[in-house]
């Protein structure tokens, strides 16, 4: 049995108020890909925390090969052979190639002169062994993205690297490039280097990966061998129980059309697209990242002006200059950053929820903090959201709360058009189905809603008809009784359904 | 009212009037012992004047709490205040104003006050639609207003001296000088704007996440614009008050008082980066410095000596904020 080149043995970590990992040991074996999976909130982030140094456990070891480590930074750790490929790249876009995978360790000559020869020579030698398309002399700022991540990946080289970590490497690469990426992994395997691969994609996780540990809520759940499990074990591992996620069949009794929109391009980002969503309907829009479904919604929202085309609301054309045009019109954004772009953290949950419509809860030219509260109070209740009170400030909150707040925000508006970009995203597993049964009820209340997933269980689950994309084209329309995983799949890959012509 | 986490609301409110007694205290004794003068510290006269002497840079840095919790800042501030002075004063001497004698008064106010409105507007209007850095448009503003002072007159001061507004500017009212009661009531007015009016929260929204500001549909160019305007019309109500009463205006008046200001709204706890400050605490900042100043100058320290101890302690209160903040924030980064 050979060794292995990290080990994690009954690691706790707790915050106040919280026990962010309960124990969690597994290891990873040198020449070996281990896939680390977990809900968000699972402790994933917490344990790659743990390994990098920048937190320390409260109890629990870790080894590299036999050998006990402490580590108190990311230096510490790096020095010690564990090394990370972050999912957000941290390279200095103005230096060269060569400049970044040496940062802070550059060679030297006497009189602290940097010694460039050797330097560039180094670098060559490492990217001659990634077999990538440029030198050390390059602009990092120059590079694709895909690229730059090669250069973090040549940095983790420069140390004699134990265990490196990818922690969602392939969130923005093309296919193209994902493939060269597995080939490094490949290679990197291929020296003994032991691997831990953090991902969500079972597709990719079945690809390149040996063995497969489960996190959830904190603990370890266990460990799978690649090539003898499904992706369903997987899951069940990861959620404690088969979410349910069946396919739509309850359609609301439908209205009018509440939205059209016809020929609506915007330069390169979609084109030509027509659609329309009736009262008591929810549409979703699936796709890949990329497809032009957020930049749709930030059309009908007033946030991007489109190039061509026709926005109608209840039948009369409306141009939309700004959201508070779209608002002013019913219609109402869930964004896709809920922290970033939906919600104010530094204020409380009332205060937030009431942000559109202050304007409105006056008393001369005073707020009126009656008005406020009861507004909150009512759609608490109505959405079950769970907060001490509205003094809480909204980042405190946990991801399902906080997402029901900012739907809370437009529901007591009383939009005609709601629109969900990604509404679980970062939410777990409990609230998710909340969220989506909530989706469905608004829609039963005679709500139009527009839902943008990138999960297609969830597409399937609260859609009534489903839009299909493409590179910013609408491939195909389902509704929730004809469409199929395969369909759906083969659709927003670009291939048109038999016949060729695309439904509206 | 904003209740954001209400401990650390409480020691950042609390933390500056704290400051404040500590201060009396330590003059008041170190006075026994070092005084250049035999006059104790703290008497009701010197109380007064202390509160007249922080209006002139009170009255701005109540804007500039508005316009910093925007997330913005205004650098144009010393320069509109000399502007709206020369307008003040000059605008009494033409022909028709000199006609109309003491009715001439108020209408002078109206052309100074208007003027910093206008300044105000040049600089929210500039923020708005080029969407350059308010820092820049108002560094770029504060050399280009200070040479319109210079234009206007050359190096000469302005001086115009009415006897009239003397009077009224050196009137005490319950015991409280005119530019006291402007003080206190533009204190309060900012505080009802800003606790109160949808325009308040508003400015909290947008300093803290304008892209959410955004999307709940606050129009976000038009509101830093108002900013802009309120605090130009606090610069020229400030010079207004304070040259009331001295008649005379030299082109380099004002100079540095936007740095006072920042340092006062700093030390009331306002961030630099937006979303978070309190007008209470930014009047607590004001006369933090003032009796500083004063306090210094009693135990006979000369002025490089009271501008590196208030350098200092601005720095040293920065330092402990950033470490109560980053304690805090350790425990929610899971």
């Amino acid at each position: 049995m050979t060794k292995p080149a990290l080990r994690l043995e009954n690691i706790v970590k707790t915050f106040p108020g919280v026990r962010a990992l309960d124990g969690v040991s597994f290891e990873v074996l040198p020449g070996e890909v281990h896939a680390l999976m977990g809900e968000n909130g699972a402790g994933k982030s917490t344990l790659m925390k743990v390994l990098g140094g920048i937190h320390q456990p409260n109890e629990g070891r870790i080894l590299v090969g036999e050998e006990p480590v402490v580590m108190t930074n990311p230096l510490e750790a790096k020095a010690k052979g564990i090394v990370f490929i972050h999912q957000e790249l941290s390279l200095a876009e103005e230096l060269t190639v060569a400049e970044n995978i040496y940062l802070g360790e550059l060679p030297r000559k006497s009189f602290g002169r940097v010694d460039w020869a050797k330097l560039h020579a180094q670098t060559n030698e490492i990217l001659k062994k990634l077999k990538v398309g440029f030198d050390a002399r390059t602009t990092v700022g120059s590079l694709s993205i895909a690229n730059q991540q090669m250069v973090e990946i040549a940095r983790a080289l420069t140390v004699d690297a134990k265990a490196v970590i990818f922690d969602e490497p392939t969130a923005s690469l093309t296919d193209a490039e994902k493939v060269v990426l597995f080939e490094v992994i490949e290679d990197l395997r291929n020296d003994g280097v032991g691997i831990i691969y953090i991902s969500h994609r079972m597709e990719e996780i079945f690809k390149i990966t040996d063995r497969i540990s489960v996190l959830r809520d904190g603990q370890y759940r266990g460990t799978l061998v690649t090539a003898e499990t499904t992706e369903d074990e997987v899951t069940q591992l990861m959620i404690g129980r088969s979410l349910d996620l069946s396919r739509n069949h309850e359609h609301a009794e439908l209205g009018d059309v509440a939205l059209e929109v016809r020929g609506l391009s915007c330069g390169d980002l979609y084109r030509d697209i027509s659609f329309e969503i009736r009262r008591g309907e929810v549409v979703g829009f699936y796709g890949l990242v990329g497809a032009g479904r957020t930049e749709i919604a930030e059309t009908l929202f007033g946030l991007r002006a489109p190039s061509a085309g026709q926005i109608l609301l209840d039948g009369q054309e409306v141009h939309l200059h700004s959201p508070a045009d779209a608002i002013e019109r019913g219609i109402s954004l869930v964004p896709e950053d809920r922290k970033g772009q939906g919600l104010v953290l530094g204020m409380n949950c009332r205060d937030n929820m009431t942000l559109p419509q202050v304007g409105d809860l006056t008393a001369g030219p005073f707020v009126s903090d009656g008005a406020e509260v009861a507004i909150f109070d009512q759609y608490r209740d109505k959405l079950d959201i769970r907060t001490p009170g509205w003094r809480q400030l909204v980042g405190n909150l946990s991801g399902g709360n906080q997402q029901k707040i900012v739907i809370g925000k437009w529901l007591s508006m009383h939009p005609t058009l709601l629109i969900v970009d990604e509404p679980t995203r970062g939410i777990d597993v409990g609230s998710k189905s909340e969220i989506h049964k909530l989706i469905r009820q608004l829609a039963s209340q005679g709500y139009a809603v527009m839902v943008i997933s990138s999960e297609m269980p969830e597409v399937l689950h609260v859609s009534d008809r489903i839009v299909a994309m493409y590179h910013g084209e609408l491939i195909r329309t389902f509704t929730s009784d004809e469409v199929t995983e395969d369909s759906l799949i083969q659709a927003i890959s670009g291939i048109r359904a038999e016949g060729g012509g695309k439904a509206a | 009212m904003m209740a954001p986490g209400r401990l650390s609301t409480f020691l950042r409110s609390g933390a500056i009037w704290a400051f404040i007694a500590l201060e009396l205290a330590f003059f008041s004794i170190a006075g026994q012992f070092l005084s250049a003068s035999d006059t104790a510290f703290l008497t009701w006269d010197s109380l007064l004047l202390l509160l007249k002497q922080s209006a002139p840079l009170g009255i701005i840095a109540m804007g500039m709490t508005l316009v910093m919790v925007n997330g913005n800042i205004d650098l144009s501030v010393g320069a509109i205040f000399a502007l709206a002075a020369v307008i003040l004063l000059d605008s009494m001497t033409w022909p028709f104003m000199a006609a109309m004698g003491d009715w001439s008064l108020p209408l002078a106010w109206v052309f100074a006050l208007l003027v910093g409105v206008a300044l105000g507007a040049v600089n929210g209007f500039l923020v708005w639609k080029t969407g350059v850095d308010a820092f820049i448009v108002t560094l770029g503003a504060m050399l280009g207003f200070r040479g319109l002072v210079f234009m206007y007159n050359g190096e000469q001061p302005t001086s115009h001296l009415n006897w009239t507004l003397v009077d009224f500017a050196e009137a005490q009212f319950l015991g409280l000088h005119t530019a006291t009661w402007f003080l206190l009531l533009v204190t309060v007015g900012m505080w009802w704007l800003m606790n109160r009016t949808v325009h308040g929260r508003n400015a909290y929204a947008i300093g803290d996440n304008r892209e959410a500001a955004v999307n709940a549909g606050i129009r976000v160019g038009p509101h830093m614009m108002i900013n802009f305007m309120i605090i130009g019309f606090l610069a020229a109500l400030s010079a207004v008050v304070f040259y009331s009463e001295t008649g005379s205006v030299n082109p380099n008046d004002g100079m540095l008082y936007e740095l006072w200001i920042i340092t006062a709204v700093v030390l009331g706890g306002t961030k630099l980066t937006g979303g978070s400050g309190s007008i209470v605490s930014t009047l607590g900042g004001v006369l933090a410095i003032q009796i500083l100043r004063r306090g210094l100058n009693h135990i006979g320290a000369d002025t490089s000596t009271v501008n590196l101890v208030i350098g200092l302690i601005l720095i040293a209160v920065l330092f402990l904020d950033r470490q109560l903040n980053v304690k805090g924030k350790e425990a929610l980064r899971i």
